[in-house]
Parts: structure tokens; sequence; C-alpha cells
């Protein structure tokens, strides 16, 4: 098992400076379709997570007996049957959020962060600092969803976990909402400008033009 | 080691002992937790018949419903009650040919394109099921809008006309626009209003936001920013409503069906 200071890394390095969205500009996808509402975006990055951590756990594991001509799909049965339980186990114990969220955790096996991971880090790692890791990069994802949902939730319906923070004009309060917000293209906005606030702080991270 | 992996036989060990580990482990999941998935929809069911019927209140959902709800069996082409079809599932029988018609272009108004030749109502009792003394009658209408198929419970009064409330349960509409079709405040405005006009005819009218008469008895403002959506609404009121749809059923309620058993 690693040291302190490399379990650190790749715990929390992910998360600012090597961000998988920011950074790698990696699984924006669903970054798009569930930052309508925190409580929906909460659940996808806590699904998320989990896939990420175990499927690099298990990928990791089998590693030095997996095939290099059939790596990738060997990665992706696991991963898919890890995203199936996880739907399953929504289905029967958070109905409400299974429904919202729908097909959207199904996609899960499709978003390029935990191919990615499994593919660059948890194929040449001990199994232990795959599934850190893969929580890392859960989090890293989870930061920025959160990030947009906050603003497409508090600027679009002026709640907060659909708790109301600011009333609408047409529930009789004063806040006029922005309907540009609760469409997709306005996530692309709001991750391109976090993008840009990053970089102006990280320069490191500015690719040489 | 790594040489040896790229082996046909390694590979096919590989990939086959790792395909049935993960079948059992998907399988097993899906067996077990089956009758609890199944247990929450039918109580997500129950719980959005009570809520457009008003008497959603407290936590134990099933008693609540045992105690109101009677849930019955029309047969959408002549309007009568039948007995329960083996087996009945609406979702299903609705995409069955042998249990549901095609509908022909101008018919198919809500764009569903076919409807089941039964379908359940629900008879809600505000003092109990054993009173006899019916509040509302709970429709499943649905039809589609601009990205999806929106589900509904539409609560009628006992004379089968008057709209006492309207519950969007499933969409799959843009959120904040067309999916304000759920918004407690906009379907409030469906009650009170009437669902046919004298002669039996679909009567609601979903006009431009802002621009419903508060005398008329039929029209109902539209969702600003999902003028889409709106029409979808419109379209499945015009079908559910219509000689497809519930209308022989109506009619037989305005004549006293419920009356006599």
């Amino acid at each position: 098992m690693a040291n302190a200071k490399e379990i650190k890394t790749v715990l929390f390095g992910p998360v600012f400076a090597n961000n998988p969205i920011a950074l790698q500009v990696l699984g924006i996808c669903s970054a798009l379709a569930v930052t309508t509402k925190m409580d929906k975006a909460l659940v996808m990055c806590i699904a998320l997570t989990l896939v990420t951590a175990f499927s690099n756990f298990f990928i990791s594991l089998i590693r030095n007996h997996i095939p290099s001509s059939v790596r990738i799909i060997v990665q992706m049965t696991i991963i898919a049957s890890l995203v199936i339980l996880v739907d399953q186990l929504l289905k029967a114990f958070a109905y409400d959020v299974a429904k919202e969220l729908s097909v959207f955790v199904g996609l899960i096996i499709t978003n390029c962060i935990v191919m990615g991971r499994a593919e660059a880090f948890a194929m040449k790692s001990a199994p232990g600092i795959s599934f850190l890791d893969g929580i890392g990069n859960g989090l890293g994802y989870s930061v920025v969803l959160m990030t947009v949902a906050f603003i497409r939730e508090l600027g679009g319906s002026g709640t907060l976990f659909g708790i109301e923070i600011m009333p609408l004009v047409k529930d009789g309060g004063w806040y006029q909402p922005m309907g540009l917000l609760l469409m997709p293209p306005s996530a692309f906005i709001i991750i391109a400008g976090l993008i840009w606030l990053l970089r102006t702080y990280r320069t490191e991270q500015v690719e040489k033009a | 080691m790594s040489s040896n992996n790229d082996s046909i036989s390694k590979t096919l060990i590989v990939v086959i002992s790792l395909c049935l580990v993960c079948a059992v482990i998907v399988s097993t999941a899906a067996v077990q937790l089956r009758p609890q998935q199944t247990a929450n929809k039918l109580l997500d069911s129950q719980k959005n018949v009570l809520a457009v019927t008003g008497l959603l209140s407290g936590s134990d959902i099933n008693a609540l419903y045992n105690k109101h709800i009677e849930e019955r069996f029309v047969d959408l082409n002549t309007g009568d009650f039948v007995e329960k079809p083996a087996n009945y599932d609406y979702r299903k029988f609705m995409k069955n040919p042998e249990e549901s018609i095609r509908l022909s272009g101008d018919e198919d108004v809500a764009s569903i394109k076919s409807r089941a030749n039964i379908a359940p109502v629900y008879l809600a009792y505000n003092d109990g099921v054993e009173s006899g003394e019916l509040s509302a009658i709970v429709l499943p209408i649905h039809g589609y809008g601009l990205w999806s198929t929106m589900h509904a419970f539409l609560a009628l009064g006992a004379d089968g006309s008057t709209i006492k409330g309207l519950n969007y349960y499933e969409q799959g509409e843009t959120a904040g626009l067309g999916g304000e079709v759920q918004n407690p405040r906009w379907v409030a405005q469906f009650e009170g209003k009437k669902l046919l006009d004298q002669s039996g005819a679909p009567a609601i009218k979903v006009v431009k936001p802002g621009n419903a008469s508060a005398d008329s008895a039929f029209e109902v403002d539209g969702l600003s920013g999902a003028t889409l959506t709106s029409n979808g609404v419109q379209y499945t009121f015009d079908f559910w409503a219509g000689a497809k749809g519930f209308a022989p059923f109506l009619a037989k309620v305005r004549d006293g069906a419920l009356n006599n058993g």
C-alpha cells in the first residue's frame, strides 16, 4: 500500500489540480443532463463515484489476468454489471429518485471518466489505491456537477434541493427565472466559465497555444 | 506472464468466467430486488391516485388506498364495467395488439399510436368505500408532449364532467418549462372546469398563457415557454374525452351507471 502522501494526491488531486471534467474535459455529457436540480445531481454523483471506485477496484484485482486484446470489453463488462446493480438498488430503495434520473443512471456505463480511469489507472495499479483513485475522480466530477447544478437550479428555478430560496414571479414572488439556465446549453457555458476560472488561478493548466 | 495472457485459451477462460460471474451477480440482484421494486411501483401509483383526489394524507398509503379507492375496469369501446382481465397490466395491454386497437392518423390526436381496450378507473369515496357516496372518478390519461409521453390521472366529480384534480405523475419534458405540467399551481387551474360541454363533446381549451378568461368553464392558461407541451396537454384531453377515449364510459356515468352498482 502506498504512503500517505501518495494517497492524498490520488484522492484529492482530481478535485482541482487534475479535475476530470475541467482539465481533461471528460464525462461532460451527464454534466449537461442531470444538473437542473441539485438533488438529482447529488444522487448521480454518488452513483458515479461508487461505480468508478468499484470498477477500478475489480479491474485492478484481475489486471494481471486480463488479455490485452480484449481488455476494453472486459472493463466494459465489469462497469456495465456495476451500473445495472446501482440502477436496481436505486429502483428498490430510492424509487422516486430512480424515476427522476431514469436513463441517466444507465448512461454511467458510457461515462468517459469510468472508462478513462479503468484504462489509465486501474490497469497499472494495486486494488487499494485504484479504489481511492475512483473515489477521487468521483469527487472531482461531483464538485463540478454540484457547482453547475447549484447555479442552474438557483438561477433557473429559484430553489436549492427543491427548497424555495427566491420566490418566483409566477408563484407570487419577485424573481423572474432565467429559462436559459434550464436548457442543456447553459451547462456548457457554466462549465466553460469554471474552466476559465480554474485556469486563471492555476496557470500551469493552460495549454500552450 | 503477460505473454501467456494473450493465448487463445487464456483469453477464453478469462472472458467466459468473467461473464459468468457478472451474469450471476446481475441476475441475482434483479431477482432478489424485484418484489421490492414491484411494491414500489404499486405504492407510487396508489399515491398518485390518492393525490389527485385530495385524499393523500399521512404515510400509510396502502391503508388509505384500500379505505377510499375502488379499482374498476372499463371496456373503452362500450363504456361498460368489465371483470379484471387475467394478468392485467395497463401499460403492457396498451402495446399488445390483441388487447388494444391501433389508432389511425386522424384518430390519434394525442400521438399514442395504440389504445388498450380495457382501462382501469378508480372510484374514490371520501367517507370510505363502504359508504357508497362516490366523490370522484379517476381516469388515467396520457399523451405525447414535446419530448415524452406524459402520464396523468384526471379526477372528475360524480357528474363525470367537473374536473376535481389533475396530476401529471410521469413526464420527461424540459425541466422548468414543459416540466411545469407537474406544478401544483398550474394544474390547480383545471379544478372546477368542465371536461365536456353540454353535448358531451371534449371542451377543455388550453389557451395562450394569460388569455384564459376567468368566467369560462373550459379555458385554462397554457405554460409559458412551453407551447408544444401545452399543445400536448390539449391533445391528451381531446383524445381521452373523445369517442376513442372515455366518452362512452362518461356518457354512461351521466346516465347513472354508477348509481345502480
